[in-house]
């Protein structure tokens, strides 16, 4: 980087009244906090859509009521102008924010707390560098008594154990970078890994599919059923570049994550992430045999499929690659839990779009034309065809899942 | 009062074919480009969704996606002598509507124009003789040849993904494709489509007759393909609801399915819709664009400076523009002079109609662009010494899908309506199939473009005269051609043959075909002709109109590939000449 630009960057943050000491301003690092800011999707809970970048003010919904994501701009009143380097280092690592307020598991401190100190270092080196917006933004938005800050601190005895990540000495680099991406800033766990009545991470299943808002983020362990274990490190590292394998394509709130984050990463990050994933053990137990083509529900729903279904995703279940997606082997078929697949056929859904994936394609919604028992029905055909083994879908399932997203 | 916006580098009128084509490779150049489209956005997801893109009465009885006609009607005559009259409905053809343009509802046929067809005049006056010229026709050059289309068109199949067989590779002959066809520098990007049983039929009548038929090539795509620019379209399913119809599947190519995702992704492009533009804006001196200025939904008008403008509406709007905007002198026929409106043309449908006692044909299954075809009677691939006429068609069976209300196929003599009509409906729905033949129109010095002296858009512009009748020049081919139909229908042993060629003064209320060409011409003189062969006007060098407007005359083929590869070679000159040089790429 030339002197010149140094000394223009110099004047710039001198202008927006921000002053760092030392090398926390030079080029490399900030724009390496951009890059983090990136992996850890900040921008999901930080960024309105419509909104100033990192202005806050995105609603995150969770079993016990609503949150907001915070300002996290250099604003002095509203956002984190006037935070120090340690107060930050504090809320990534234990979740305590400026004033020494517990903050709530929605900010994922609890995968945050492995991120390294350099690593915040950097962030927070860029998020100094953003325009101050000044948005008041209530973030606690819960009822009595969840919106008692003071019962998270009995929440983290429970959920939560500091520190930062340690690399395994058995395995390589590679590996490492993986599990720090993933168990860190990418914070894959909040999604994907199962929750306990408190919400905090069931233990010893970390990444083995949750349901959240309604979709399945599912099992993307290394479980070559209900995971991704018959996926490809390639088709992995695709689908989180591209939005879209062979097999699937991102839709729902992952299309969001790829969109944002995945699509934007390094293609050295991108391959450790499908290197440590599909290192993880799945679920040990063995999947449900498949029903009977002979069972009334299996009937049913063939017919329905056939009718309905076939044109896009073909009659063997095989889709089109990068349009519709294969049925036949998908791990999102095969989870035990079937919330994603009833709500996509309720309620429809659009695919992300990248750059080398620009087409956006859509499954249309059939709530207006399918009944409860017809899509139960055919979930279980799909879910028991092709070589798919998955427990039939009952209908006060897709009864339920249709009153809740009733508008 | 107009606002004026920022100024751009290009702005594009239309996002159809054209627009989209040329705005994404001038955005691909680092141009900064802004499209006005005067209709909606449109998106397979939302607009065609498989659940209710099938409906025949919303869009091929009501013709939603058409352009009102209280939006943008046209008038019409015969001839001169006539007044003309405001078209209140649609019928003859099917101007389209918003992003992706008439390139939504199109049937999807691919073919590329003969060699022969860019220097018709002169080829055929060699041949036969300027004397075997019917004197009636103005037919001309369009200063262009196969040499310089044939990598346009290559980028046009690329683009959509045609499926076919190529008939000549490299100067090759290949079993299987159409042995007339130009010589092509690669095969069809995907393998031609699966054929029902009608096209089953005809092809085999045809070979017995020593004819050599070929898959129609078809922007209904064969199988799955990701496009150059990375958007993805997937198999036809056949699903009957194709021409007049958005298509549900991500199968039938148009500017929305194979540009528009990734052009719409690009910083340096933007799209403003629902916004009709007014003229095209000129300096004192009329050498100069200097931009245009349009009208948007809240009835706000808005002037928009760019250093470059490209007009790339449907055939009536471009022709429109010009002769609003001043761009050109307009044509007179009765002095011969002037080019704007010039040598408009139109395509003669003809068809022929087959009763079975012993067919099933399962009518529903089809797609616009499904079908075999031969060409032994198009262009001059037949020998036209003492026939008296110059042209023919391409003859082909493509069942569009027999739709429930449109499709009632009864052989002549069957009342119109009640239980007879009835039960003929139902014996002749399922075993009755038809063999087209879209066949050339060639221009006369009668048939031309003009603003309509009595009548107005809503916005007070004068709206388009089109004053056009068949030149007894087609009518003769018609007849001719729909003969040679007839005797293959009658190989294939229906119970009933009737024949329907072109006949009469053209009528606007039946459809026949969307594939208006002309008005705003392609040549090497600019007093016959309005833009070069780069398809810059010659009088305002910052000024390019693209499209099927630019055909001086049309052949017996489908217009779009042309009007796309057209596109593609203004886009082309635009990157590679005017850039480097802006001024006028052909000595006037």
């Amino acid at each position: 980087m030339s002197r010149t630009a140094l000394l223009a960057l110099a004047v710039v943050t001198g202008l927006t009244g921000t002053a760092f000491a030392g090398d926390q301003t030079d080029f490399v690092t900030v724009e390496r906090g951009r890059y983090l800011a990136v992996l850890g999707d900040c921008a999901a809970c930080h960024t309105a859509p419509g909104g100033k970048p990192f202005a806050g003010g995105v609603p995150i919904e969770t079993p016990f009521g609503r949150l907001v994501g915070a300002n996290i701009t250099p604003d002095r009143e509203t956002g984190i102008g006037d935070w120090s380097l340690d107060e930050f280092q504090r809320a990534m690592s234990e979740g305590v924010a400026k004033g020494g307020y517990h903050l709530y598991g929605a900010m994922p401190y609890t995968a945050y707390t492995k991120v390294t100190a350099a690593d915040n270092a950097a962030l927070f080196a860029y998020l100094k560098t953003l325009d101050p917006v000044h948005n008041e933004v209530e973030t606690n938005q819960l009822p009595f008594p969840f919106n008692i800050r003071l019962s998270l601190f009995g929440w983290n005895l429970l959920n939560f154990t500091k520190g930062e990540y340690v690399p395994d000495p058995k395995r390589d680099a590679e590996w490492n970078r993986g599990a720090y991406i993933v168990e860190g800033l990418a914070h894959c766990g909040t999604c994907h890994t199962p929750k306990n009545a408190l919400g905090g991470d069931k233990a010893g299943e970390a990444l083995r599919g949750n349901v959240v808002d309604g979709w399945l983020a599912p099992d993307i362990t290394g479980n070559g059923h209900a995971g991704i274990g018959k996926w490809t490190a390639d088709e992995l590292v695709a689908y989180m570049k591209d939005g879209a394998n062979r097999y699937d394509i991102a839709s729902g709130p992952m299309a969001e994550v790829v969109e944002k984050s995945s699509s934007q990463w390094t293609d050295a990050d991108l391959k450790a992430v499908a290197t440590y994933l599909k290192s993880l053990d799945g679920a040990p137990a063995a999947p449900p045999a498949p029903l009977a083509a002979t069972d009334p529900r299996m009937v049913a729903g063939r017919a329905i499929y056939e009718d309905r279904c076939s044109g896009c995703h073909v009659g063997t279940g095989e889709g089109i690659t990068g349009l519709f997606p294969k049925l036949a082997a998908a791990p999102l078929v095969n989870n035990a839990d079937a919330s994603s697949l009833i709500r996509v056929v309720l309620a429809g859904s659009r695919a992300g779009t990248t750059d080398a994936r620009p087409t956006g394609p859509s499954m249309p919604a059939f709530a207006w034309n399918l009944k409860d028992e017809d899509v139960a029905n055919l979930l279980t055909y799909v879910r028991s065809s092709w070589g798919n083994a998955a427990p039939p879908v009952k209908v006060e399932a897709v009864h339920e899942l249709r009153g809740e997203l009733q508008p | 009062m107009a606002m004026k916006l920022p100024r751009k580098d290009v702005v594009v009128i239309g996002l159809g074919w054209a627009g989209a084509i040329i705005a994404n490779e001038l955005t691909d150049e680092g141009l900064d480009v802004v499209a006005v489209e005067r209709g909606p956005w449109r998106d397979t997801a939302r607009d065609f969704n498989i659940a209710t893109a099938a409906d025949e009465l919303r869009y091929n009885q009501r013709q939603e996606l058409m352009v009102r006609p209280a939006q943008s009607a046209i008038t019409v005559r015969n001839n001169i002598s006539q007044t003309a009259l405001p078209m209140r409905n649609w019928g003859s053809f099917h101007p389209g509507n918003g992003t992706g343009g008439a390139g939504n509802h199109w049937a999807g046929i691919t073919f590329r124009f003969g060699p022969d067809d860019f220097r018709l005049k002169s080829y055929l006056t060699e041949k036969y003789g300027a004397a075997a010229m019917p004197e009636e026709l103005t037919l001309q050059d369009w200063g262009t040849d196969w040499a310089e289309m044939e990598p346009y068109y290559a980028s046009f199949d690329r683009l959509a993904g045609i499926s076919g067989k190529a008939g000549n590779l490299n100067g090759v002959i290949q079993e299987g494709g159409n042995p007339f066809e130009g010589p092509r520098s690669e095969e069809y990007p995907t393998k031609p489509m699966k054929q029902p049983y009608g096209p089953t039929l005809f092809a085999e009548a045809a070979r017995k007759l020593g004819y050599k038929p070929f898959p129609v090539p078809s922007a209904l795509l064969s199988e799955a393909y990701t496009n150059p620019l990375g958007v993805t379209m997937g198999p036809c399913t056949f699903c009957g609801f194709c021409t007049n119809y958005g298509c549900a599947n991500y199968s039938k190519a148009s500017a929305i399915t194979t540009v528009l995702p990734a052009l719409v992704r690009k910083s340096n492009f933007t799209a403003v819709t629902n916004s009709e533009v007014l003229r095209v804006t000129l300096d004192r001196s009329g050498t100069r664009a200097t931009g245009v200025v349009y009208v948007d939904s809240s009835g706000q008008e808005w002037e928009q400076p760019a250093d470059l403008v490209v007009v790339s509406a449907f055939t009536f709007e471009n022709v429109r523009l010009m002769l609003l905007s001043g761009v050109g002198k307009p044509y007179d026929p009765v002095s011969n002079t002037g080019t704007t409106g010039r040598n408009y043309c139109y395509q003669t449908a003809n068809g022929v109609q087959l009763f079975f006692d012993d067919k099933n044909f399962n009518s529903f299954i089809g797609g616009g662009a499904v079908g075999m075809g031969i060409d032994e009677f198009n262009n001059d691939n037949f020998d036209h010494s003492g026939l008296g006429f110059f042209g023919g068609g391409s003859i082909r069976v493509t069942p569009i899908g027999a739709a429930p209300i449109a499709s009632r196929p009864t052989p002549p003599g069957t009342p119109r309506w009640g239980s007879k009509w009835k039960s003929e409906t139902q014996k002749a729905y399922l075993s009755t199939m038809s063999i087209g033949c879209e066949a050339s129109s060639y221009a006369t010095r009668g048939n031309h473009l003009s603003l309509d002296p009595t009548y107005t858009d809503r916005l007070g512009r004068p709206l388009l005269r089109v004053t056009f009748d068949f030149p007894e020049n087609d009518l003769k081919m018609a007849q001719y051609c729909t003969s040679r139909v007839g005797e293959i229908a009658r190989a294939m042993g229906p119970r009933q043959v009737v024949e329907r060629p072109m006949k009469g003064h053209w009528n606007t209320v039946p459809y026949q075909s969307s594939h208006v060409v002309g008005g705003f011409v392609m040549g090497t003189n600019p007093t016959t002709s309005s833009v070069n062969k780069y398809l810059q006007t010659w009088d305002v060098p910052n000024l390019f109109v693209v499209g099927a407007s630019a055909f001086p005359q049309n052949p017996g083929y489908n217009p779009t590939g042309t009007a796309a590869a057209l596109a593609f070679k203004a886009a082309d000159a635009i990157r590679n000449l005017y850039l480097k040089a802006p001024g006028a790429l052909v000595p006037a």
